[in-house]
């Protein structure tokens, strides 16, 4: 009964989500659906934060490896949430609320939220995503080493491409400078690589639509923790 | 983005060319007023003659300067029109460029302002105004007044020929502010000058309110339909194949051999392992498949006691991890093995959750990490990092454009499909196994299809379709195996 039913829902919802896809009067039941996804979500959203606040706790307790980063994690989400909650540092937006304090936005320009948002979390993130071009440096580094065949395909191929993508190609020998590498980059990006794209959205989109049908027929239930 | 940095550049320029032509005509009545003034100062009646000739002169050859007080012309043959297949919650609203929308640079139209009435009653509630847009038709969009002032307006960009503006609540949430349920539409579109003038309204258009009930055909996009008929009949009928005995060879995936090999390896070094779900909710199907693997993986690592940690980004996954890894606990007759603390939710901040994962795993030094399910930029850097630690790594995801990262960093891939034929063949059942042959049905199909696009395509290129009775270019031989049957119409 406790896997039986979740089943039955994921069923049944499925099914429906599929069918509107196809019959316009079916449309409106699947926006219900995605309603109350977002509603089953944000309830999540709550037993989230709990979960953080447990999990960080009993870190802090047991004085495990990284118990520190657990205090930081915790006080920082206590004051993100304080500050939010609490508008602080926002102003009524209209004449007409001058008297209600909370009437602003929280993520009104110059508040502390919008502060914290714009000076803390988006410079954090800035740089968390900058750490990007140096692991593709040292990824393509090791990817394009020529230990076969293939690999150097795989090398020459990376270089073509490179130097068509390079506006200024004054570095190039003058002996090279017959080859039209714009063209032979977009050959390789228009023919070989979207090929391969397609050959592989296909098996998804395969993929995709067994796995689905494994869910609705409820054949596969391993999501679910299995029939035990 | 782009669209907003050209237009402004556009306008811009053309605001500056405008102040030119000001200028000049300045410049110009200027001149001519020195002329008539001089006339008055001039004693000599031959001087006058003189200087009255230059004046005539001046008026005749005086530049012709187009006035900015000249008003400009609005839009016309205002259409509005309901677009099919859409339940009732769409329409077109379509028109004629204003003559002073031009190509050539000097166009004096910055937008076109459409304006939606409704008749005889107003509206009287902002909320029942919510429209959703198709992207890229709408740069701005204004609502203003309520009761009998007016409605609602949108701005498009210029050069702009229509705008397709969809319902967004339903009937019952119309009604359900006030709104005249009974009532109609009255649609009519200004143009909007680059000096901010508007031209005269356009012709109005009457048009019924969006239709509450279904109107058009019960089953859409059919052609598709039948095909998604075709290849879930097919997966079915395998399945059942299976189901009486039919024994199908399921070809072996590296990636999912390995994972003995992982955990294996793991309880040599007595390291943790570490497994990602992608940063995705429960409602992509990428999460789901990599679920049922950590089901598989949780009973392996059971069986040797190793240690997973599961920390996700969403809390729905984490319960759903939690059922997973408990129920193979059980299944591999080890309870005591679950340990809740270990499946944990982060952040649903993408990046806050890699520095959290990359963290732990310079901290802990897993011996194994898997990485399955829906991952976007920050793949590389999670591999990257499990790579930097030795850990023996296995991804899969159907993300084609975070692929090549796993493929550069990983020790096995699972490409694509081989992450959803991940839990048939883990599982070992007849029943998913035959679901696997009937996948492999429906790529024979698209290989099919696909031939034929290229002989179809080939065809086209040799013998074009030539020109209708109106003249117009025919559409080529691929369209329909293109647009309707594979994008459904």
């Amino acid at each position: 009964m406790q896997k039986t039913v979740p089943v039955v829902i994921a069923g049944s919802v499925g099914a429906l989500m599929a069918l509107a896809f196809f019959s316009p009067p079916l449309l409106w039941m699947r926006e219900k659906a995605e309603e109350w996804f977002t509603i089953l979500a944000a309830i999540a959203m709550l037993l989230g934060g709990t979960n953080l606040c447990v999990h960080h706790l009993r870190r802090i307790s047991d004085r495990e490896a990284g118990w520190g980063f657990s205090a930081v994690t915790l006080l920082t989400f206590v004051i993100t949430v304080g500050v939010g909650v609490l508008k602080v540092g926002v102003v009524p937006e209209s004449a007409r609320n001058l008297d209600r304090a909370w009437s602003g936005g929280y993520l009104q320009e110059g508040g502390a939220f919008w502060w914290m948002f714009q000076y803390v979390y988006s410079p954090m993130m800035s740089t968390m995503f900058a750490l990007l071009a140096f692991y593709v440096a040292s990824a393509a580094f090791r990817a394009f080493r020529a230990k076969n065949f293939e690999a150097a395909l795989l090398l020459v191929t990376a270089i073509i491409v490179l130097i068509g993508q390079t506006p200024d190609r004054d570095f190039l020998p003058e002996q090279l400078s017959f080859i039209r590498f714009e063209t032979l980059t977009e050959l390789c990006k228009k023919t070989f690589v979207t090929a391969g794209q397609r050959a592989i959205m296909i098996g998804i989109a395969l993929g995709v639509a067994a796995t689905s049908l494994r869910i609705l027929l409820g054949l596969d239930r391993s999501y679910l923790g299995g029939d035990e | 983005m782009w669209r907003s940095a050209i237009s402004i550049r556009h306008l811009a320029m053309r605001q500056t060319q405008t102040q030119h032509g000001a200028c000049d005509e300045a410049r110009t009545q200027y001149s001519v007023l020195s002329a008539r003034q001089s006339l008055g100062i001039v004693p000599c009646a031959a001087w006058r003659l003189l200087l009255l000739v230059a004046f005539i002169t001046l008026e005749l050859f005086e530049p012709t300067v187009v006035s900015a007080a000249d008003p400009i012309r609005p839009p016309s043959n205002v259409k509005v029109e309901e677009i099919p297949y859409r339940g009732g919650t769409s329409i077109k609203v379509s028109w004629d460029l204003s003559p002073d929308d031009t190509t050539d640079g000097d166009s004096r139209v910055e937008a076109y302002e459409i304006r939606f009435d409704q008749v005889p009653k107003p509206f009287s509630q902002i909320e029942s105004l919510a429209f959703r847009f198709l992207p890229g038709w709408i740069w701005n969009r204004v609502w203003r007044g309520r009761g009998s002032s007016f409605v609602m307006r949108l701005q498009t960009l210029p050069g702009a020929r229509s705008i397709e503006p969809s319902k967004y609540y339903d009937g019952s949430s119309f009604d359900g502010t006030g709104v005249d349920s009974g009532s109609t539409f009255r649609v009519s579109v200004v143009s909007i000058g680059t000096d901010k003038a508007r031209s005269a309204y356009s012709n109005a258009v009457t048009f019924p309110r969006f239709r509450t009930s279904p109107q058009t055909a019960p089953i859409d996009k059919s052609w598709f339909a039948l095909v998604v008929i075709l290849v879930c009949g097919t997966v079915i009928v395998c399945t059942e194949l299976a189901r009486r005995g039919k024994p199908f060879y399921v070809r072996p995936i590296a990636g999912l051999q390995a994972i003995e090999e992982a955990v294996g390896r793991a309880t040599e070094m007595g390291k943790p392992m570490l497994f990602v779900p992608g940063i995705q909710d429960m409602n992509e199907i990428d999460t789901v498949a990599g679920l049922t693997i950590l089901s598989s993986v949780a009973k392996t690592a059971a069986e040797y006691d190793t240690p997973i940690e599961v920390p996700t980004t969403r809390s729905l996954v984490m319960t759903a991890a939690r059922e997973a890894v408990q129920a193979a606990a059980l299944a591999a007759g080890r309870p005591d093995y679950y340990n809740e603390d270990r499946i944990y939710y982060v952040t649903d901040e993408q990046f806050g959750y890699v520095a959290h994962t990359c963290g732990w795993m310079y901290r802990e030094q897993p011996a194994a990490c898997f990485y399955l399910g829906k991952f976007y930029a920050e793949s590389l850097i999670l591999a990257e990092t499990g790579n930097a630690v030795g850990a023996i790594q296995i991804a899969g995801t159907a993300e084609t454009t975070q692929l090549p990262f796993f493929v550069a960093a990983c020790d096995y891939t699972l490409i694509g499909e081989e992450l959803f034929a991940a839990s048939a063949y883990l599982s070992g059942e007849p029943a998913q196994l035959g679901m696997l042959k009937g996948q492999d049905f429906g790529k024979l199909a698209a290989m099919v299809l696909v031939v034929i696009g290229c002989l179809l395509a080939t065809w086209d290129s040799i013998l074009p379709r030539g020109k209708d009775a109106q003249g117009k270019d025919l559409p080529p031989r691929t369209q329909f195996l293109r647009d309707e049957v594979l994008k459904g119409g």
